[in-house]
């Protein structure tokens, strides 16, 4: 802990020293892009490279991200030295003030001051949670696991209609029991909400989890640890779309603008379960696609075009499919052929015929 | 047997006077509403004042007031220090509509068909039934004749109610009164806004206004120099169409065409007028009063067969680029000011001028369309503005790199006052209520080409100026993010917070010149956000 608060006032000393020297004040920034994100194939994990972007104080166009940076770093050194932690919002609001005689505040939107804390991350190789900074909880769990947070046992099996609340940090939860055999993740809280009133998970002895969209860092994080040290298989329920894929390409690979803590958030044995192609075909959603837009286009091009994905034989085949059909579907669609479709007869009959792509 | 229809309808036909077509047609002359009938009243008799002193060559000091008097009547008193009006003359000039010592001249003059102070006159008989009241002296030691006047709309001739000799202070000069029906507002098409506009162009001249209200506004001169006189010319064979052809001929005194071509035109020398005639086939020596529709038609085309000089323009009298500046400088706060006269161009055989002003910045508002005065020999347009070739000039110029902000071809948007000028011995306007100038091709392309020049001199102030303020904004933006970043990095490490500022600001101070120049170029290399956005549009990790 001290380390974290030393790292800070170090980049501070730094920063000052130089200053004393008359070199103009600098913070070195690795780049979080496409151009400067590789995918390791041992791995099987996007890493980030080498390039850097030099934020410098006096530059019109850095000074705004710089006072940010320095600002919340700030925020940060006096969070440890309380002991106490923040969430997001919190955080966004300890920064959120207007610059005396002037109109502009020094953070606007929470964007801002999230994007000034994952820089930082990258400045002083600490996690957020090591930063004692927090994401909301977010997400959804229920199956057959027992766990224990802050002293509490929890039953997943247990928690009512909705579920177990993910945290953003997972490091301090322990399993103390996991009677489950695989994990199913989706991307909609609506599919969870079905598979968990149906009791998917205790009649097929499993773990469904969800969270809104993007899946966030604790999801990921409690993902990955289900998986390396429980070795439970991971299936991904997305929907048929560029969106959907990106969805599974981060669970997987690890993200392009996170690219520096993707080993500690990838999940290499990830599977894709659907929808698919031949899901499409086979279960009769045709009626049910939806035309593609100008950006799904160009965003599905736009990943088919991932070193991670190019010399993927299969899943070239799937995204030259969809762009063959012109169109997506989302996971909804399989409730036109009932329901319950999804949990009786989708789903068990695709985990059982292995019917993935990985 | 019954009549023929034609003869039942003959019955009815019988001759229109002019003042009752005009009682009829009252939107023509600048009546179609109260408010605007204000306006018209009090601009005819201005003009009149105006033109009135200036061919005296007296600088025009004229007293304008308004009063209410309730139920949406007003008197309208207009006193000027002319040269008067002799007696006689009295009545037929303000009670006898279309007549005037203008409309047969060719020389640059305010009013032009001798209509407007009678149609004013008649509007107030019209509509409060009382009568024009007239005081004008012409000497100091003539008397001061007292008129009060109506006109007969049968037949177009004055009634005279009272006249009598008066007592008056002023040495000479004219002070019409007339009650009218109208309303008074302010805003851009008031009595007002044209006061001051003509305060603008007038630069001259000395109004006194005194408001509905009862506030005085004073427009002082802001020079001495009366505008040189316009000389009269005839007309250019290029400008006369047939029927003032007909006109001409018929009403000559010349024995020859030639002689007819030489001594009532201008730029027709003895050779120019054998060219006509050959070229119309027609003998030089025809007595124009013999000549036939017929004739007059081959003449017609004769003449566009030949080449005849441009008239001459020195019966042109611009405003002048000075003095234009200095009436915007007076009555326009901004804070750069230029104008441009262009030389004398000719439409239809008409000589005319064009003249430019630009007021920027100042006080002026600058998310709006530019404020587009319109002038015509002096007289401010206030009506039908997109109507007008000024507009249209405004419009087809592109402001952008002057460093306005225009969208579609419209009126350009910025903290900007345009005022636009044309004088000619016959502006061409699209009604007789003179409100809007004609789009004659020759006329758009003097206004676009004064604008531009004029837009040139505005482009370079105002990139000049938004290098200034860019290069300020700068410096203050590192010492307003000073303070922020000092105190954030003194707890970082512990320094003293004033130490660091003060080392920020030595800095900044030092390097003021690199700073402001580099930055520009630096600025490509910030790390590039766009990158990620698109990569990872759907990529919100946590919020």
């Amino acid at each position: 802990m001290s380390d974290a608060k030393k790292k800070l006032e170090d980049l501070g000393k730094r920063i000052v020293t130089e200053l004393k020297k008359g070199t103009q004040p600098k913070i070195d920034v690795p780049v979080r892009a496409l151009s400067n994100v590789s995918y390791n194939e041992k791995t099987k994990t996007l890493q980030l490279g080498n390039k850097i972007s030099e934020r410098f104080f006096f530059n019109v166009s850095h000074v705004r991200k710089f006072a940010q940076s320095i600002e919340i770093a700030k925020i940060s050194r006096q969070l440890i030295a309380l002991g106490k932690h923040e969430n997001l919002r919190g955080v966004f609001y300890m920064a959120k003030r207007t610059l005396p005689g002037t109109n502009t505040n020094l953070v606007d939107e929470q964007t801002e001051s999230d994007k000034a804390i994952e820089d930082l991350e990258l400045v002083t190789d600490l996690s957020r949670e090591q930063l004692n900074m927090n994401a909301n909880k977010n997400g959804s769990v229920a199956g057959q696991v027992i766990i224990e947070d802050k002293g509490d046992t929890i039953d997943w099996s247990k928690m009512g209609s909705g579920g177990w609340s993910i945290p953003s940090n997972v490091e301090g939860i322990s399993f103390k029991k996991i009677s489950a055999k695989y994990v199913v993740y989706m991307e909609k809280a609506s599919i969870w909400e079905r598979l968990h009133e149906d009791k998917f998970w205790e009649k097929h002895n499993c773990i469904i989890m969800s969270s809104q969209g993007q899946t966030t860092r604790g999801i990921r994080r409690l993902l990955q640890r289900l998986s390396k040290e429980h070795k439970l298989p991971v299936y991904v329920l997305c929907d048929w779309d560029a969106y959907g894929f990106y969805i599974y390409s981060v669970l997987k690979f690890g993200s392009i603008n996170l690219a520096h803590i993707s080993e500690s958030m990838a999940l290499p044995d990830a599977k894709y379960l659907g929808i698919t192609a031949n899901d499409v075909e086979k279960y009769g959603l045709k009626k049910h696609l939806i035309k593609m837009k100008d950006i799904d286009i160009a965003r599905l091009k736009q990943i088919s075009e991932y070193d991670w994905f190019k010399n993927n034989k299969r899943w070239q085949q799937e995204f030259k499919a969809m762009k063959t059909a012109g169109a997506k579907a989302e996971i909804q669609a399989l409730s036109a052929r009932g329901i319950t479709f999804i949990s009786e007869t989708y789903l068990p009959e695709k985990i059982k015929n292995k019917d993935w792509i990985d | 047997m019954k009549e023929p229809v034609a003869v039942e309808l003959a019955k009815k036909q019988r001759e229109v006077s002019v003042a009752e077509f005009f009682e009829r047609n009252r939107h023509l002359l600048g009546f179609d509403n109260k408010r605007k009938a204000l306006l018209t009243v009090v601009k005819e008799a201005v003009d009149n004042s105006l033109d009135a002193c200036e061919e005296a060559r007296i600088l025009p000091e004229i007293k304008i007031e308004l009063v209410d008097m309730g139920n949406d009547r007003f008197r309208v008193i207009v006193e000027d220090n002319g040269p008067g009006i002799v007696k006689a003359q009295i009545p037929n000039i303000f009670a006898r509509l279309l007549y005037g010592s203008k409309f047969h001249s060719m020389k640059q003059a305010r009013g032009q068909q001798g209509i407007g102070i009678s149609a004013a006159c008649l509007y107030a008989q019209l509509t409060t039934g009382r009568p024009a009241r007239i005081v004008s002296r012409i000497a100091p030691n003539e008397p001061s004749h007292y008129y009060e006047l109506h006109i007969n709309t049968q037949n177009n001739e004055p009634e005279i109610m009272k006249e009598e000799e008066r007592v008056w202070k002023k040495e000479h000069g004219t002070r019409v009164e007339m009650d009218i029906e109208a309303s008074y507002l302010k805003g851009d098409q008031s009595v007002d806004m044209y006061l001051k506009e003509t305060a603008i162009v007038n630069p001259h001249c000395t109004l006194v206004y005194t408001n509905p209200k009862a506030e005085q506004l004073i427009f002082p001169r802001a020079t001495d120099k009366l505008p040189k006189e316009p000389i009269e010319i005839k007309p250019h064979p290029y400008g006369v169409e047939l029927g003032i052809m007909l006109k001409m001929v018929r009403a000559t005194e010349k024995r020859t065409l030639q002689a007819f071509l030489t001594n009532e035109f201008s730029r027709v020398g003895p050779e120019t007028a054998k060219e006509i005639c050959a070229n119309s086939g027609l003998t030089p020596d025809v007595k124009p009063e013999s000549m036939e529709l017929a004739h007059v038609e081959k003449l017609m085309e004769g003449i566009k067969k030949t080449k005849i000089i441009a008239p001459s323009t020195d019966c042109i009298v611009p405003i002048s680029e000075e003095l234009l500046e200095k009436g915007l400088k007076k009555e326009v706060s901004a804070e750069f000011y230029t104008a441009v006269t262009r030389s004398p161009e000719v439409y239809k055989g008409i000589p005319f001028v064009i003249e430019v002003a630009l007021a920027y910045g100042g006080d002026q508002s600058g998310d709006q369309s530019v404020r587009l005065l319109r002038f015509a020999n002096r007289v401010p347009l206030l009506y039908q503005q997109s109507a007008c070739a000024c507009s249209k000039a405004v419009m087809q110029t592109n402001w952008k790199p002057y460093g306005m902000q225009q969208s579609g071809g419209g009126l350009p948007s910025g903290p900007l006052t345009v005022a636009v000028h044309l004088a000619s011995v016959w502006p061409p306007f699209t009604s007789e209520a003179k409100e809007a100038i004609a789009h004659y091709p020759e006329i758009l392309k003097e206004m676009k080409l004064a604008l531009q020049e004029c837009g040139r001199r505005l482009g370079i102030y105002v990139n000049k100026k938004r290098r200034v303020g860019l290069e300020r904004d700068r410096v203050n933006l590192f010492e307003r993010y000073i303070p922020e970043v000092a105190d954030s990095l003194a707890e970082l490490s512990g320094e003293n917070k004033k130490l660091i500022e003060q080392q920020l600001s030595t800095m900044l101070a030092k390097n003021k010149e690199f700073i402001i120049q580099n930055t520009a170029t630096v600025q490509e290399r910030e790390e590039s956000d766009d990158d990620i956005k698109i990569t990872g549009s759907a990529e919100r990790d946590e919020e």
